[in-house]
């Protein structure tokens, strides 16, 4: 399907195939992509650009998968291991600047804290601080203390939601490709049972993001099929509130590739997401992982969210990522504003909190 | 005038004026100006092809009487990490850069008070007796300090360099070709006439040179537009320029300090010049100081070129910013936006394809 085709589709609002999202991660016309998804998220978003004032907490990196594109997670007694108390958490929460708003929380699968401790810690963040959305655990944790529970997913995240749980990252989608997933991380749970898990979430009105781990050895049928799966699961619950593509950093981790993904590759994906996915509000660049500068240009292809003010973040720095895991918020708003952008601080379900225009 | 007017003119292959290219500065979105960029880039260069050349920039001193207010690599004579390099290692330097199939040095310094230009006659003459290497040297604001040290124009410094052995000059030094924005941020290097006369010099001799424009410090957007407007003006005189390469100031240690232009701003930039530059033949994209990432989607937005390899680098540097990239790094960013790949020497001839 040539690319002018694809585009009078996009143009017509109609909804693009499997076939279609193929020939756009094949076409290099860079350019041609940038125009269509930009078309898609002006529609969407207008000219509004969205950032939240967020902190990052990992309070564990032990983990009992070995996922092999990670290079975060230890073995308990293994050198770099590390794990929080709820105090050491509290510590944390506490040196957060004013005008945070969310808490991102994602751990490793810790072996042997009980289900109760996770209960406790979320009931103490919300204790002293009821103003800040929880948003934590990936649909993988999720997984992992249903087992602890004995309790089913759906009464696990009841729980979890009582305790003050707000809402679920997108993490551990990776790619949902069965072979690749095998070869990435074989531990981890189905790409079927993440979909089920944020199924269950968005059914008990848990809204979540969704995430895909790109540039590692998958095919772009492989990542046109992620795409499409999510698509399809959010025709059915609505429960997604944004995309987000993560490009693969190998540096000390199992896989042996170019250590980034390229700038082409990094905004096609984006422009791609935006393209497919036409019942997700917001395809978010993650900066952390992208650098400030493709983050910066991925907002003329189809990008209308730039994620947080992340303080320290552990995960992607493991990995030899380069940013300094900090951006201050007048820095992301002149991001914004020098690519001709309105800055709009939200919160984590999408509230404008201010515009900047 | 209107930017669809503009943009229909530039498709035709007509030349902006400046009033123009500020407009389409100042009105025109990311992506229409990589659209106009890409259709004037695919008119001079249709055949999908993106070159690189392998160099090595040798520093021969950081002595420097500038003592330009943007740069964090010069010193005073007499400090401590002050150097000249021995004629010894600058000859292991161009043996290492020739079997790692480079065909060019890059020879500058720091403007060093007591070179004269018997030393560099003497050294380029000592070169070209060893090596078979283009020597791709001496940036005006050098050039001019040689002449006045000897008392003799420029001209005649250039037939006496040329004789010795320089065969080519690199654009550096030209910062913005605005004499406001240079009396701020290098009060003592040459003005942009002078720039430009030692540019013409070298062109009447049938020696190319390329230019280049440091952005993203305290010029206006007009001032951007003039100093392109004075490349293009000078280039219709001599046809000596053979390539345009915009970069950005580089603000970390230097007394300047400050921001500098975003990934937005260098991609427009970039786009403008290949625009404006109607007559210059190749834009380089500036992976030193763009990164990997956006120097790959500079292809997008008028380049055709990915400069040099860089064995070495010592001057951004030394403002804190590091990228480095193999010759097989270089190849596989062109080849994954859909170009082939080429190495070229100082003239753009091709030397090997990559297949």
């Amino acid at each position: 399907m040539p690319i002018e085709l694809i585009h009078h589709k996009v143009l017509a609002g109609e909804r693009l195939s499997r076939e279609d999202g193929i020939a756009l991660f094949r076409s290099h016309d860079l350019l041609a992509l940038g125009r269509m998804a930009s078309h898609v998220a002006l529609q969407k978003n207008g000219n509004r650009v969205y950032f939240v004032q967020n902190m990052h907490i990992n309070p564990t990196n032990i983990c009992v998968n070995r996922c092999k594109f990670c290079a975060f997670s230890r073995s308990r007694g293994e050198a770099g291991a590390y794990e929080m108390s709820i105090e050491d958490i509290l510590q944390k929460a506490r040196s957060a600047q004013p005008g945070v708003r969310e808490f991102h929380i994602v751990s490793g699968l810790h072996p042997d804290l009980p289900f109760s401790w996770y209960i406790d810690m979320l009931n103490a963040l919300r204790r002293e601080f009821p103003h800040i959305h929880l948003k934590a655990f990936t649909a993988v944790e999720i997984d992992y203390l249903s087992k602890l529970s004995g309790l089913s997913v759906r009464d696990t995240l009841m729980k979890l939601n009582e305790a003050g749980l707000g809402s679920l990252p997108g993490g551990g989608a990776e790619i949902f490709a069965p072979g690749v997933r095998n070869t990435l991380c074989a531990e981890k749970i189905s790409g079927a049972r993440w979909l089920e898990v944020m199924e269950t979430a968005h059914r008990i009105g848990l809204r979540s993001n969704a995430t895909m781990l790109y540039g590692h050895i998958e095919s772009i049928e492989d990542r046109v099929d992620h795409l499409l799966t999510l698509r399809e699961l959010q025709d059915r619950t609505g429960g997604f509130n944004a995309f987000i593509p993560l490009s693969f950093h190998s540096q000390n981790t199992e896989i042996k590739k170019a250590a980034f993904t390229t700038g082409f590759d990094d905004l096609k994906t984006l422009a791609v997401s935006r393209l497919l996915l036409d019942n997700i509000d917001h395809i978010k660049a993650y900066w952390i992982m992208l650098g400030e500068k493709i983050t910066q240009v991925s907002l003329s292809f189809g990008v209308d969210d730039i994620d947080g003010t992340v303080v320290e973040e552990r995960i992607t720095k493991m990995a030899g990522g380069t940013t300094e895991g900090i951006m201050t918020k007048n820095e992301l708003i002149d991001l914004i504003c020098t690519a001709g952008r309105t800055p709009v601080e939200r919160d984590t379900l999408y509230g404008t909190v201010r515009i900047w225009d | 005038m209107g930017l669809s007017d503009i943009s229909e003119k530039v498709r035709s292959g007509k030349r902006l004026d400046p009033a123009e290219g500020l407009f389409l500065f100042n009105e025109a979105d990311l992506l229409t100006l990589g659209e106009l960029a890409s259709a004037v880039k695919q008119r001079l260069h249709p055949e999908r092809l993106v070159t690189f050349v392998v160099d090595r920039n040798i520093n021969y001193t950081n002595v420097c009487v500038n003592k330009c207010r943007f740069c964090a690599f010069y010193r005073e004579q007499g400090s401590p990490d002050a150097y000249i390099l021995t004629k010894d290692e600058i000859f292991r330097k161009i043996e290492e850069t020739i079997s790692l199939g480079g065909t060019q040095i890059l020879m500058q310094g720091g403007v060093h008070p007591d070179l004269g230009i018997e030393y560099f006659e003497d050294l380029f003459a000592s070169i070209k007796a060893r090596f078979a290497v283009q020597v791709h040297s001496l940036s005006p604001s050098e050039i001019t300090y040689v002449a006045r040290k000897a008392n003799i124009t420029i001209g005649e410094t250039l037939i006496r360099l040329k004789k010795a052995g320089l065969d080519s000059i690199p654009g550096g030094g030209a910062e913005i070709l605005v004499d406001r924005v240079r009396e701020q941020v290098s009060p003592n290097k040459i003005r942009w006439r002078d720039w430009m006369d030692v540019m013409r010099e070298a062109h009447r001799l049938g020696m190319p040179t390329t230019a280049t424009m440091m952005f993203g410090g305290l010029e206006t957007r007009e001032e951007i537009v003039q100093h392109l407007v004075r490349v293009r003006d000078l280039q219709d005189e001599t046809h000596g320029f053979t390539a345009f390469i915009p970069w950005t100031y580089q603000p970390g240690n230097t007394e300047l300090g400050g921001r500098t232009a975003t990934a937005v701003e260098y991609l427009k930039t970039l786009a403008l010049s290949r625009v404006m530059l109607d007559n210059v033949p190749n834009i380089q994209a500036s992976w030193v100081t763009q990164g990997a990432k956006i120097a790959q989607v500079a292809l997008e937005f008028g380049a055709n070129d990915f400069g040099s390899t860089m064995i070495e680098e010592n001057v951004v540097a030394a403002a804190g910013v590091t990228f480095r990239l193999s010759r097989e790094e270089i190849v596989s960013l062109i080849r994954d936006a859909g170009y082939a790949a080429a190495q070229r020497n100082t003239a753009y001839d091709i030397v090997k394809r990559e297949f």
